[in-house]
């Protein structure tokens, strides 16, 4: 217990430390968020849309969860040397996975009696993901997106090891801040994983249309079962 | 091989169901008797509380007051689930198991009540024979695998398994298309013939209850007997006025369709010439036969291709007064 | 942590490892048996013994809940909770109480399986069509033996789809495992990261990927054979 009341005493100790750290952190995770839904986003409703490539958007989870992240990072650190750009490559790797998935079974799933009486009424195709697919895929489409936040302010954690800051930096260096120092960071870095996770939970929330609202958790279900295809 | 079960009879005596909350009980005072072998059709409007009845009698439903008995004893008496594996219970939409084979299906209570492999086996191949789907063919084949109609019967197989004296069946044909249901009906009844159990057949379908049941017995909303008797009594003399609309305004019609033409008293024929019918035909089609050929005379033929008889209009009218 | 040779010995020093090539496949045959070998399997008695301690207890609190539906609530956010903390964060809490020792690495592994594994069981046991349960009830089935012979059965492959999820997701995370004990695949990575070592990195990485995806194939054969009723509705 007294190594507990240890990192408290240093988490406010080394406030400004930890708060530069945090910062750190949260840009690294918050930019590999961004490319992230950059490239899965767009992918993956599209596919959805088109009804295509099923295979492969389903199975792309699968292995973006066998990808230990560890591994991830380590080979981008092989491949790419080290620095803040290349840690980066390397989350995004991790981070497409969940969002383009759910993305995919999102877009896919919206009940085709919806489609077809769009398609009924003469919207066009755009107008159809517009208006009737992108809102009623957005809950399982934010899941997937909650999903992916909440790993990638965990990976990056790792990045320490590849020279991306952040937390990690606390995390892995035992012989400056001691035991209460690295309990204290991972203190921290769980509060962050939790306040991601919240946050984003309210949005998701906000953004259920209220119909469908009872049936956000059996969504949530469906994401962990929608990757095992 | 074991042991025939002979038919037993059911008596409801003042069975009530009163669920807690509501304003009026569900079965009220429910009191008549199915004799042993018959098939007894509720039928009643929705909400009427004839599925509920039916339910007092496995105990899947349990009586506030009044007592279901069979064979004499009362359905309070034994064990619940021991009562229930003494009664054939078939259900709208079937409930195969989807994860066992027909077969299994089939088995299910035989393997509950400790038979051994041997007469299962044997047991499961004369049932499924028994309704038509023939054993090599369909007992290693699973419920997605066959059409409505074909579980639904494997449904009744399974009912039948364990031999049970008693079968509840519960809207059984309500979920299939006219043809199957039609089929199935007319199977029930062959099946009958040769088991002869007492059955408790629910339905909304008056016609339906006319058809297969030995007795119908009518319940009003609430839950309350209306009238209980044979098919051909309660067309020709409905109880009250609900009895009289429940069973339609065409009763007359339905009832020439309860007989066949070689069933009745003919005139001589005495070479008589017009349209004809074979003696199976009933006499509802007969009618329709003659008006639609425009005559008020029906020649019928026997089974030796001769003529048996001849069906007037006023023979046919008198038959219904 | 001390680990084996990055270099091999005196006089057989390679050119592709001396320059850190991208990958050098002398290395790998030198040090299978060493290294790469011994962390496979360690790496795989981590997992096993997580996903099979995960699920005793996911499953157990499971059943509970589908018997008495207030225990799903308590359960299912404890689970989510633990799921939130990130791995390495896990580790370090755990240490102070149970030591650098495999315990904290298995306490840890087994609280990231219990979630997936929860949530999928009981939406298994929860599938069961209500058509089906009225048909066992009535046919005198006990409350038990509907649970052994009918929703156990139709909810296997919910459960085996948890367990694919559990397993993949525990080789995964089971590489971080070295940061407190020198066990499993991580223990060549972070050897070979002091030194950017990229054979060694790439070896022990790609070694962890191709374990998970065998143990996902074999749990998919697992689900097809135990479940034949499902491959017939797919073939009708």
């Amino acid at each position: 217990m007294n190594t507990f009341s240890g990192a408290l005493e240093f988490i406010v100790d080394r406030r400004e430390l930890l708060l530069d750290k945090t910062l750190e952190h949260l840009v690294l995770s918050g930019a590999a968020l961004a490319v992230a839904l950059l490239i899965a986003v767009p992918v993956g409703v599209f596919l959805g849309h088109l009804h295509r490539g099923s295979f492969l958007a389903i199975n792309l989870a699968n292995v973006g969860r066998a990808l230990p992240s560890l591994a991830v990072i380590a080979l981008g650190l092989g491949f790419l040397g080290f620095g803040f750009t290349n840690v980066l490559v390397a989350l995004v790797i991790l981070a497409v996975p969940p969002i383009l998935t759910n993305a995919y079974v999102a877009v896919d799933g919206v009940e085709a009696e919806a489609v077809e009486a769009a398609r009924g009424m003469g919207m066009t195709p755009w107008q159809i993901l517009r208006r009737v697919e992108l809102p009623l895929a957005l809950p399982l489409l934010f899941a997937g997106i909650r999903t992916s936040a909440v790993y990638v302010v965990a990976s990056a954690t790792l990045a320490a090891i590849a020279g991306g800051g952040g937390l990690g930096e606390i995390l892995f260096n035992q012989a400056s801040y001691r035991v209460e120092g690295l309990v204290g960071a991972a203190l921290v870095v769980s509060a962050l994983a939790f306040a991601a996770d919240l946050a984003l939970g309210g949005v998701q929330r906000a953004l259920t249309p209220r119909g469908m609202r009872g049936r956000v958790s059996a969504l949530e279900a469906d994401v962990t079962r929608a990757g095992t295809a | 091989m074991r042991e025939r079960r002979t038919a037993v009879e059911i008596v409801f005596d003042g069975a009530t169901k009163q669920y807690p909350g509501r304003p009026t009980p569900a079965v009220d005072d429910l009191s008549f008797t199915i004799p042993a072998g018959e098939i007894c059709c509720l039928v009643g409007p929705s909400g009427g509380g004839k599925t509920t009845a039916m339910k007092l009698v496995n105990r899947l439903v349990e009586l506030t007051s009044g007592d279901v008995r069979i064979d004499g004893r009362s359905v309070r008496e034994l064990d619940e689930t021991e009562l229930r594996r003494g009664i054939g219970y078939v259900i709208q939409q079937v409930g195969l198991f989807p994860h066992m084979t027909v077969a299994e299906n089939v088995a299910t209570v035989p393997r509950l009540l400790g038979w051994s492999r041997s007469e299962i086996r044997s047991r499961v191949d004369e049932l499924l024979d028994l309704v038509e789907l023939p054993a090599v063919d369909y007992r290693d084949r699973y419920a997605s695998q066959i059409s409505g109609g074909e579980r639904q019967r494997v449904g009744l197989a399974r009912a039948l398994a364990a031999d049970p004296p008693v079968m509840l069946m519960d809207e059984p044909f309500g979920a299939l298309d006219p043809i199957t249901r039609t089929r199935l009906q007319k199977e029930l009844l062959r099946i009958q013939g040769e088991v002869r159990k007492t059955i408790v057949f629910v339905t909304h379908d008056i016609d339906e209850a006319i058809l297969v049941g030995d007795r119908v017995a009518i319940l009003r909303e609430g839950g309350r007997l209306a009238q209980v008797d044979t098919p051909e009594r309660i067309l020709a003399r409905p109880a009250d006025d609900f009895v009289a609309e429940f069973v339609g305004k065409d009763r007359g019609l339905k009832r020439l369709s309860l007989t066949t033409l070689g069933e009745i008293e003919l005139d001589a024929p005495n070479g008589a010439v017009g349209p004809s019918a074979g003696a199976e035909t009933t006499l509802r089609d007969a009618l329709s036969l003659m008006l639609s050929e425009g005559s008020r005379s029906l020649v019928v033929i026997g089974a030796d291709e001769q003529p048996r008889g001849v069906l007037t209009l006023d023979r046919l009218s008198e038959l219904l007064r | 942590m001390t680990d084996g040779p990055v270099i091999p010995d005196f006089g057989k020093a390679s050119s592709c490892v001396a320059e850190n090539r991208l990958f050098c496949p002398d290395w790998v045959r030198d040090n299978w048996g060493s290294v790469l070998q011994p962390a496979v399997v360690q790496h795989v008695k981590l997992t096993v013994i997580a996903v099979a301690v995960g699920f005793v207890i996911a499953f157990a609190a499971a059943l509970l809940a589908h018997r008495h539906g207030r225990f799903e609530r308590p359960f299912s956010v404890f689970s989510a909770l633990v799921y939130t903390i990130p791995g390495i964060a896990l580790f370090q809490l755990l240490v102070p109480f149970t030591g650098l020792s495999i315990l904290t690495v298995e306490v840890a592994l087994v609280g990231y399986t219990l979630l997936i594994i929860f949530r999928n069981v009981l939406e298994g046991l929860r599938s069961a069509p209500p058509e089906v349960l009225e048909a066992a009830r009535g046919m005198g089935l006990t409350r038990r033996q509907t649970l052994l012979r009918v929703e156990l059965p139709l909810a296997l492959p919910a459960i085996v789809a948890g367990l694919r999820v559990a397993t993949v997701s525990t080789i995964a995370l089971a590489t971080i495992a070295a940061f407190v004990v020198p066990e499993g695949l991580g223990r060549p990575i972070f050897a070979a990261l002091r030194d950017y070592f990229k054979t060694e990195i790439i070896a022990a990485g790609v070694l962890a990927i191709l374990l998970a995806i065998a143990a996902d194939v074999l749990l998919v054969l697992a689900q097809r054979a135990l479940t034949p009723w499902a491959s017939a509705r797919r073939l009708a």
